[in-house]
């Protein structure tokens, strides 16, 4: 008896702690939103506004986007680097049908995008056919269509009223309806569709299954008569779409094409992705997860600019808060 | 070291819990060195859960360890190593690293823990060491092969060699005859009981295969449901008295072939050879409701060319036709189309998502079946389908949504013949279904073998052990070289026939 209620209060005293430690893991980056909004309405007044609420959420629309995508490649154990120059180039695209074309805002749109799934059929080629590691694949994809940007762009930018590389002036105007697509609610509407499908895509239909299984034992997925080829090719076009509708985005709300516009989303979208991966302990990559990600990392942008840090310095916080969030989620004392 | 020094391990009152599983409930567990043990008992009985809490992969456990007496405390792999504990654990794949060649991978321990002020490997003295310990196992493996190219008996081989490079006091082997042939299963033992009458090691043996464990053992402990059920000196007990303790009922071990009324041609096979040339085929059929065996010794080719008909290695020639009409298994996506399953030999590598749930894994190959409007997956009729499978096989799982990862050994096997049972085949290729499952396990996978060949299907079953091609099939053909050397009828043949053409005999 006595043996018997020692042993049970230890095992309590273990899983309370246990409990505690794997509470932390489950819901760490989720509390560091927590705590971070906590932190900020109570210094920044203006902070929790309707206003700056829709701020962030705009701010984050993009990099949700294409982080989503980076989570469709990671879903097959991939890696999808050449989202930034995907974005590039989908900004520069839709904005030359505008200016350089004079055409209308859906049509472009869908060209644009159509054209740069150009790079989803590189990636998938050099990876898939050539066995080139994915990192590498898309690393030498995302330098490559840089370069295509910049050179169908003559340079980089195009914006109303530019004359084009040899001197042919322009007269295409920016659609009125294709500006609103960048701004809310549109933008933020778009945003939680987004999201919205690739969750329901990924959790619950046999395609998103699949996907997880490649990305889970590759081998085992092949000898189930899983098509492991096709999946990964279809988890780089999902990639590649939504960099580019990212893209499509991104131009709505400068209005321009600009210089590698898109490059500065990569490291956000692959940070969101990435910490998606611990949110309420999925331990793989989730959609759900990666908007979580986005969120800590557009909160603490806001809240960095909101409290004058300077921009040059702002780094240094932001990687700091998102070594803790994953400190939180990977540390473990056993096991 | 004289037999003055026999040091005895001692385990008292273990107790373990995982979330929903009570693995273990006051085990006693003792072992002396210079013997031999075998434990032995039904898939997730909790044999390995024991010895893991030996090798310090589990430290949560309630009860007390003691060595000569002194109560130890193994809170780490490197503690259970340093006081001469060696365990070869039953997960090969996960043991290794299958980037490193087969030296680094022999000589880990060493290189990781024995280096002190040391940076620079040398590399020599490396290779030297592990060569010569492959050498005393009988086993010719380059040591420069990377492990990621090896066969799966090879990957035990060097996962024994690594326990057996420097000295230990008890070393601990889980399952490691599951895949290697008789060769070297004889071999293992030779070096096993040199181990423990020469160099005074104690040895626990764990194997589902019965007749091994009264080969070698000195004394026997079964386990059943977490506990020790009965231990016993090896002469003191019998097979059928072992068995029953094990499963903690009745059992016999002669099971009825099911008689079924073999039709006509389903499968035939022409002409098969694959690019590398390790297999070349003529022929083979396989006759409606008919169980094919294909007999030969560990690499024999048998898997190379359960392989091959499915679609996983390109080919220079080869026709598969299926009543009567060719069809192409170009990739084996293509030949699930086709209506063939393949039922893979390396399991937990080939078949397995350890980090799913055993529904998941389940469906796997059947999840169109279960895919309804926008391909949106019906779980609660998946999850109907998976609870029967769970049944059929008894795999033992505190509930269907468990992680594979947290299921024993044998029942993760379970999980990759489950998987197939649920799509509607036509052809069922079987590669070494009854490795590593318990008697009881096994008994149902060959009622279930025999159903399917009563519903009509084409079998092929793949194995090294004789007597059980010669217990469920119809006819046989034995495999040597990659080859087809000779086609027997299963009523007029015999183990001594099979062994002979298998070995190369003309
Ligand atoms: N890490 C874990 N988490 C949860 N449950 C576990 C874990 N490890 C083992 N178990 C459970 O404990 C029980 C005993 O497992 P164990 O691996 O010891 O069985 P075993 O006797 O080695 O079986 P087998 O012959 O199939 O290898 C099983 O029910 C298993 O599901
Ligand atoms: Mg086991």
């Amino acid at each position: 008896m006595v043996t018997a209620k020692s042993e049970s209060t230890v095992r309590n005293t273990q899983s309370f702690w246990k409990r505690i430690s794997d509470f932390i893991t489950k819901w760490g980056t989720v509390l560091t939103v927590g705590v971070l909004i906590l932190y900020f309405s109570l210094t920044l007044p203006t902070f929790l506004t309707y206003s700056n609420i829709l701020t962030i959420l705009r701010s984050i629309a993009i990099v949700t986007v294409i982080a989503t995508g980076v989570t469709f490649s990671l879903t097959v154990n991939g890696f999808d680097l050449s989202i930034g120059s995907v974005a590039t180039f989908a900004d520069s695209l839709v904005i030359s049908m505008f200016v350089w074309y004079q055409m209308s805002t859906f049509p472009s749109i869908i060209i644009a995008i159509s054209i740069t799934l150009v790079v989803a059929l590189l990636n998938s080629f050099l990876i898939i056919k050539m066995k080139i590691p994915d990192l590498l694949a898309t690393l030498s994809t995302m330098f490559m269509f840089e370069g295509v940007a910049m050179t169908y762009t003559g340079g980089g930018s195009i914006s109303e009223g530019m004359p084009r590389l040899d001197g042919t002036p322009t007269f295409g105007k920016i659609p009125h309806t294709f500006k609103l697509i960048g701004q809310e609610p549109y933008i933020i509407i778009i945003m939680f569709i987004i999201v919205l499908i690739a969750h329901i895509f990924l959790n619950y239909t046999k395609h998103g299954r699949y996907l997880y299984m490649v990305g889970g034992n590759i081998e085992a997925a092949r000898l189930s008569g899983i098509p492991v080829d096709k999946y990964r090719a279809l988890a780089y076009f999902i990639s590649t779409f939504l960099a580019a509708l990212g893209g499509v985005i991104l131009a709505s709300r400068i209005g321009s094409a600009q210089i590698n516009a898109g490059a500065g989303y990569l490291m956000p979208s692959v940070a969101a992705a990435f910490i998606g991966y611990s949110v309420a302990g999925a331990g793989k990559p989730n959609a759900i997860g990666t908007f979580v990600g986005a969120i800590l990392v557009g909160v603490l942008e806001n809240g960095l600019v909101m409290m004058s840090v300077p921009y040059y310095s702002m780094n240094i916080v932001k990687g700091g808060v998102l070594a803790l969030a994953l400190m939180l989620t990977y540390f473990k004392k056993d096991e | 070291m004289n037999n003055a020094e026999r040091s005895k391990l001692k385990m008292e009152d273990i107790s373990i819990e995982f979330p929903g599983v009570k693995a273990l409930s006051h085990v006693n567990f003792e072992l002396e060195s210079g013997k031999i043990y075998g434990l032995v008992g039904a898939n997730g009985a909790g044999k390995s859960t024991l010895m893991k809490i030996l090798g310090g992969v589990y430290t949560h456990y309630a009860g007390k360890i003691y060595l000569d007496g002194k109560e130890i405390n193994i809170k780490s792999p490197r503690d259970a190593k340093e006081l001469g504990i060696e365990v070869v654990y039953q997960e090969v794949d996960t043991a290794l690293v299958p980037y490193l060649d087969v030296a680094e991978n022999i000589m880990l321990n060493t290189i990781v823990n024995k280096m002190d002020k040391k940076q620079f490997v040398g590399w020599n003295v490396i290779h030297e060491v592990a060569r010569k310990t492959l050498q005393t196992l009988g086993v010719d493996i380059n040591t420069h092969t990377l492990v990621e190219k090896l066969s799966l008996a090879q990957k035990q081989l060097i996962l024994i060699a690594r326990a057996i490079v420097q000295k230990t006091r008890f070393l601990i082997l889980d399952e490691p005859t599951a895949p290697l042939s008789n060769t070297e299963i004889k071999e293992l033992f030779r070096i096993v009981k040199d181990l423990s009458t020469n160099q005074n090691v104690g040895v626990v043996f764990i194997s589902h295969r019965l007749p091994e464990v009264f080969e070698i053992c000195e004394k026997i402990t079964v386990m059943r449901d977490g506990k020790v059920v009965a231990e016993k000196d090896i002469e003191k007990v019998d097979m059928k008295q072992l068995v029953e303790l094990m499963l903690g009922r009745k059992f016999s071990e002669n099971y009825p072939k099911r008689k079924v009324n073999i039709g006509g041609k389903k499968l035939e096979i022409k002409n098969f050879e694959d690019t590398k040339s390790r297999i070349k085929i003529t022929n083979l059929t396989v006759h409606r409701g008919e169980i094919v065996g294909i007999a030969g010794l560990a690499g024999a080719g048998k898997t190379e060319f359960c392989k091959s008909i499915f679609g996983v290695f390109p080919l220079r020639s080869g026709e598969i036709y299926i009543n009567g009409k060719r069809i192409y298994n170009t990739s084996p996506s293509q030949a699930v189309k086709n209506g063939f399953a393949l039922i893979p030999e390396e399991r937990r590598k080939e078949g397995i998502w350890i980090n799913e749930s055993v529904v998941t894994n389940l469906t796997a190959t059947s999840l169109s079946k279960f895919a309804r409007i926008l391909s949106i997956v019906n779980v609660s009729l998946e999850r109907v389908c998976a609870r029967d499978i769970i049944k059929k096989l008894s795999i033992k799982t505190p509930d269907e949504y468990q992680k594979a990862a947290y299921l024993s050994g044998g029942n993760q096997q379970k999980i990759v013949i489950g998987k197939w049972l649920i799509p509607n085949a036509d052809i069922y290729i079987f590669d070494e279904p009854t490795k590593g499952v318990d008697i009881g396990a096994k008994h149902e996978i060959f009622e279930i073998i025999g159903q399917l060949a009563e519903m009509g299907k084409g079998i092929i079953y793949a194995s090294c052990e004789f007597p059980e091609i010669l217990g469920i099939s119809d006819r046989i053909y034995v495999m040597y070289n990659g080859q087809i050397v000779k086609e027997l009828e299963t009523e007029k043949t015999s183990e001594e026939e099979i062994l002979y053409y298998a070995t190369g005999g003309k």
